[in-house]
């Protein structure tokens, strides 16, 4: 947003509003899916893909990051592939044992 | 006196100013401290068939609440739908503080910031309410895995508003005193602050679900 016009910048904020209204539809979609009779599965991927939406929104308008510069992208990139192992490294680290105890 | 350089101009290598760069590191390690949390979380729920189960005894206690036996329904959807909207709303109040300074519109900053300020404050209303309910029926992260897990995660997500309430309530009193004489270095250190309560956000997007909904 660095050296853009007053009316860039006005029309950004309106941004901002249509995405704080997403937002809270988005939440009020995964609050009423709870509600629903879903298989747990489908029940996971529904609350988790509209949090991944809702987050995307957040990164990507709030956090500037569609239009961030490269450096950013490379912090990104190696928080997301530390995060992977994270998540699902103890999860693979424990299918070897399943059974076994 | 020795100045810091890159405050608000952007460094030739990185394209960004100092402070940007820093901020982004640092939730480069948020995202591991709260990825970590996750990952338990995730890792318990799925390992152990009675993670979600409250055990006899204490369903026993908590009467006509208790009568689920699943812990997440012991916890308040409507409050934290509630936290959700307000924290949401906190993220836009908190952006439209740095476009007011953007558009030179100090007071307009000051009523924006204000308001992120209020929002803190509301949530941590909210999750005192919530919290003390859960305390006055003798739940605390001893009666079971899956409270321990709660009230880390939500714990440590509230000090992070707290956190960022004591950075906001600076830069809106005391630290605003900078737009008179540096504003675009003000200007840069909203929009880092800005980043760090975007986070603070992004992280109760997924923690919502993941302990209240499922």
């Amino acid at each position: 947003m660095t050296g853009h016009s007053v009316e860039e910048i006005k029309q950004e904020a309106r941004k901002y509003w249509v995405v704080f209204v997403a937002l809270v539809a988005l939440t009020v979609i995964t609050v009423g899916v709870s509600y629903l009779d879903l298989s747990t599965g489908m029940a996971v991927f529904v609350a988790l893909l509209v949090a991944c939406v809702k987050g995307g929104l957040v990164a990507g308008v709030f956090m500037h990051l569609i239009s961030e510069r490269q450096a950013i992208f490379a912090i990104l990139l190696l928080t997301v592939i530390f995060f992977v192992v994270l998540m699902f490294g103890p999860t693979f680290g424990r299918i070897g044992s399943v059974g076994t105890s | 006196m020795v100045e810091i350089p890159y405050n608000v101009e952007a460094r030739p290598d990185t394209g960004l100013y100092n402070a940007k760069l820093g901020i982004w590191l640092f939730l480069a390690s948020e995202v591991m401290l709260f990825g970590a949390l996750f990952s338990s979380y995730v890792l318990l729920r799925t390992g152990d068939p009675n993670f979600m189960t409250i055990p006899h005894e204490i369903a026993e206690h908590l009467g006509g609440h208790g009568e689920s036996h699943v812990w997440s329904d012991q916890l308040n959807v409507p409050l934290a739908f509630l936290n959700t909207l307000v924290l949401i709303f906190s993220s836009v109040t908190m952006v439209m503080s740095w476009v007011s300074l953007k558009l030179e519109d100090f007071g307009k900053y000051k009523l924006w910031m204000g308001l992120t300020c209020l929002c803190a404050l509301g949530f941590m209303v909210i999750k005192a309410i919530e919290y003390n309910a859960k305390f006055s029926h003798d739940l605390f992260p001893s009666s079971g895995n899956f409270l321990a897990i709660y009230f880390t995660m939500t714990g440590l997500h509230a000090l992070h508003v707290i956190g960022g309430l004591i950075v906001n309530g600076y830069l809106w009193g005391p630290g605003a005193k900078m737009w008179k004489t540096e504003p675009e270095r003000f200007t840069n250190r909203i929009e880092v602050a800005g980043l760090y309560w975007h986070f603070v956000d992004l992280v109760w997007i997924f923690l919502f679900p993941s302990l209240y909904l499922l």
